[in-house]
């Protein structure tokens, strides 16, 4: 079972839900941190990291002795990432995509493999039982899908081979890297807060996600703030909100020391515990549906 | 004429709001909304549209049912995994597509087409503040970074038009392709940060991608009350690496409220955190003439 805890709007708390739903979850779990721009559920769960692995894409490399000038390569490439001019060819490898293609085309043979690093992905273990992943962008690197993809290709090999669940905390917005970060989940959890900003944030991402035709509910974060328009979206939408998180200013005193928002008082270790049962159920009965 | 964009690794630490009270205080300015994927300033700033373009950027591969002999050479190449096989033919799925062409190019019946990609909509806008302009990339679209570009031309060249001397803009959170492309020709990037375990991370990743850039960085740290010792830190790491600190603001709801009202914070009735807006704004504005 993958939950993938989202939101349009950054900093309304999904990786405040995700470490308190993964010190709560009732099952073995896998705790994946898939934004990988900013990653920062291990600030959190405060993995030991066990494992640092290095993810590359493909990149041209051209052999020039075979090289003909043919531009084959230049005019298949859509991502700018190699250009032939008289009898000289240039790659720029930090626009190549790693689709292939020149590799693929060249009649000669004269483009092999090269690499361009993405990133890193680390394995940790939590507490002693609670395996992580998280995948950390170099800074610099335009391109955080293909580390994503890699990250994601790892996280369902490890649920599969261990029959753990697995918490996905996705990183914001809803263009290609959010989008693709939830496209494994039996269940999505969008985390809001009432605000303007965050209502808006908000419907972008119910409308993105929806067409993907999975169960999605709702966490309000900071309630009591701002106004209540997202809770008539809800209503009027059938999106059922699981839990809603006080605003309170010893909750952001809390989390700004870095501890799990679960493990502040009994309370709030209740509502996550509920808020995990819930998302299990919700993700059960879309399999049975 | 000098850019500046407001930018923050992490989100939601304030970058909006703070641009919103920028474009307030700004004289002679352009204003840019370069979050494309989950823009928000236009929630304060009500801007009148003047004109409206498609964003058209990249290709889409689609198969023909009709042409496709279900070879599937197309699904063994793609390094998207972006073909499905449906039966004995095969299907794109447009959202894992990248637009790589190479099983256009490859197919042995010539039975994938790839039309350019509709990514989006952008805006030249009329705000209370002056011009904006701004866009709404569709949902998993690519090329972001593309649009953030598109953006940024397009206020140069109003900017131009208009003889105003400053493009403000909203950036977007991450490190990213969209982040990436809104730091090339900027003059300055206000990192908007929280005392936070999370807040103090993203503030270095994002810091450093502006070191890599050569962007000059200063840095506001917004709810600096909520936690004193990471706030230390903060103003530790921007003295280190040469970071101008330009504002501690407080934890105030006052800023909540002003958006409620859609209003920049610096409108209206001044509130102590208006005060230190408004001085915050007069160091950046020191900065970017030093």
């Amino acid at each position: 079972m993958i939950v993938s805890v989202a939101s349009g709007k950054g900093g309304t708390g999904k990786t405040t839900v995700t470490a308190s739903l993964a010190v709560s979850w009732s099952r073995p779990l896998v705790a994946v941190d898939l934004d990988v721009e900013e990653p920062n559920l291990h600030l959190f769960l405060k993995p030991e990291v066990t494992d640092t692995e290095v993810v590359t894409i493909e990149v041209p490399e051209v052999d020039e002795s075979k090289c003909t000038y043919c531009r084959k390569c230049a005019e298949l490439c859509q991502f700018k990432a190699i250009a032939v001019m008289g009898k000289a060819i240039m790659t720029f490898p930090e626009m190549c995509h790693g689709c292939g293609g020149c590799m693929a085309i060249c009649p000669e043979g004269a483009i092999s493999a090269g690499t361009r690093e993405l990133g890193v992905m680390e394995r940790g273990i939590a507490r002693g039982t609670l395996p992580c992943l998280t995948g950390r962008l170099r800074v610099g690197e335009a391109m955080s899908p293909p580390l994503m993809r890699y990250v994601r290709s790892c996280m369902r090999a490890e649920s599969a081979e261990r029959s753990l669940d697995v918490l996905v905390d996705a990183p914001p917005g809803v263009s290609c890297p959010a989008m693709s970060a939830v496209a494994d989940s039996d269940v999505i959890v969008l985390v809001t807060e009432p605000t303007p900003f965050g209502f808006h944030d908000f419907k972008l991402a119910f409308e993105a996600f929806s067409p993907y035709g999975k169960p999605i509910a709702a966490v309000i974060n900071r309630a009591g703030l701002g106004d209540n328009r997202v809770y008539e979206f809800c209503t009027a939408h059938n999106l059922p909100i699981l839990a809603e998180i006080p605003y309170r200013r010893d909750i952001a005193e809390h989390y700004s020391k870095g501890m799990i928002l679960a493990e502040m008082d009994e309370g709030l270790g209740e509502l996550f515990t509920k808020l995990g049962q819930d998302l299990r159920r919700m993700a059960k009965e879309a399999r049975h549906a | 004429m000098r850019e500046v964009v407001v930018i923050s690794g992490k989100g939601g630490t304030g970058k909006t709001s703070l641009t919103a009270a920028f474009a307030h205080l700004a004289e002679s300015k352009v204003i840019c909304d370069l979050d494309v994927d989950a823009p928000d300033l236009h929630l304060l700033l009500d801007p009148s549209v003047v004109r409206d373009e498609a964003f058209i950027s990249g290709h889409e591969a689609i198969i023909d049912p009709e042409k496709c002999s279900g070879c599937g050479l197309c699904a063994s190449m793609c390094r998207y995994d972006a073909i499905d096989q449906d039966d004995d033919v095969y299907r794109i799925a447009p959202l894992r597509c990248e637009g790589c062409k190479v099983c256009v190019a490859f197919c042995p019946e010539q039975a994938i087409d790839f039309p350019p990609r509709h990514c989006g909509q952008h805006f030249m806008s009329e705000t209370r503040f002056g011009p904006m302009v701004h866009a709404q990339l569709f949902p998993g679209q690519e090329n972001s970074g593309l649009l953030v570009s598109r953006l940024k031309k397009e206020a140069r060249v109003l900017a131009e038009e208009r003889g105003l001397e400053l493009i403000l803009c909203d950036g977007a959170p991450g490190i990213g392709c969209p982040v990436i492309a809104s730091l090339s020709q900027t003059d300055l990037a206000v990192v908007v940060t929280e005392p936070t375990p999370s807040g103090v991370h993203d503030l270095e990743r994002v810091a450093s991608l502006c070191d890599h850039f050569r962007t000059r960085v200063a840095v506001v740290v917004n709810k600096h009350d909520l936690n004193p010792e990471q706030t230390s830190r903060i103003g530790a790491l921007c003295k280190e690496k040469g970071y101008t600190l330009a504002a501690l603001l407080p934890h105030d709801t006052a800023v909540t409220e002003a958006m409620v009202r859609r209003q920049a914070i610096t409108e209206g009735e001044d509130s102590a955190i208006a005060t230190q807006v408004r001085q915050a704004w007069r160091t950046i504005t020191d900065l970017l003439h030093s």
